[in-house]
């Protein structure tokens, strides 16, 4: 078995915000992160499985950057997670949820069992890994 | 979820149970008496499901503070070979991950959701060592 990882770059605003909450009691409870603000995020995606015999590929990367600006740049790049995007309406955009986000989004369109997971970059100093079951890395 | 951190140290790498001339050709540059001294990167990996309400494993806020409280404010700056954690222990990279391991390990414990997986220490841009509880 074989794994190879495919790095993109994307950028997003975003704010912590629970609806139900005043302005106040989200900046307590959120910090400056209540405030719109924004990341240059890194995402790495993880695949595995045995090499094609003809081909010698696991997956064309061509293909994998096809799917990679598809289901993450065309939706996030330059938006705002929260006002551009359905996905966070009711789930606060940390990193955790939005590497969880990620590796649902790629791996239902990602050949089935390929994708062995994700890590989501948020900052140099901060980063969420999401793997596939029993594919620690 | 791993957060990464900074701090610079130095240390000597010299075994008491060793002569110097054994130290020497141990540890070569590294048993300068003198010590030397790296930018070391930390990183600390915690795992768990992010609480429904506020999406963080752990609040970063409180995360950052027991780090600094129990490892960055105490090595940063610092002679390592000098701290009691290192009384009997040769400050390695691979002994620094193991020691702070084992400082973070409690108070991350308390945290409601983020169970401490790994530490990692980067001694330069060559050089990391990460150490993992083994189940």
């Amino acid at each position: 078995m074989v794994r190879i990882t495919r790095a993109i770059d994307f950028s997003a605003s975003l704010r912590y915000r629970r609806p139900e909450l005043s302005d106040t009691e989200n900046h307590e409870l959120f910090g400056p992160a209540a405030m719109p603000h924004g990341h240059n995020y890194r995402l790495e995606v993880t695949l595995k499985g045995d090499p094609d015999r003809v081909s010698g590929m696991l997956l064309d990367l061509k293909q994998l950057k096809e799917v990679l600006e598809r289901e993450v740049v065309a939706r996030f790049d330059h938006r705002d997670l929260v006002a551009d995007t359905p996905y966070f309406e009711k789930e606060i955009p940390t990193p955790e949820n939005f590497a969880a986000l990620l590796y649902r989004l790629l791996e239902g369109v990602l050949p089935r069992g390929m994708l062995a997971g994700v890590r989501l970059h948020q900052d140099p100093d901060c980063f969420v890994d999401v793997t596939a079951p029993g594919a620690e890395r | 979820m791993t957060r990464r951190y900074w701090f610079p140290a130095a240390h000597v790498l010299r075994s008491e149970a060793l002569s110097a001339q054994e130290n020497v050709s141990r540890y070569g540059k590294c048993a300068n008496p003198h010590g030397h001294g790296h930018n070391y990167g930390l990183e600390v990996s915690v795992a768990g499901e992010p609480d429904p309400r506020t999406g963080f494993i752990v609040r970063p806020e409180a995360f950052d503070a027991i780090v600094r409280d129990r490892v960055l404010d105490r090595f940063d700056h610092r002679l390592l070979n000098e701290d009691p954690l290192f009384h009997d222990l040769v400050p390695t990279a691979e002994n620094i991950a193991l020691v702070v391991y084992r400082e973070l390990a409690a108070p991350l414990a308390k945290m409601a959701r983020g169970r401490l997986v790994r530490v990692g220490v980067v001694e330069t841009p060559r050089n990391r060592f990460d150490y993992e509880e083994t189940a």
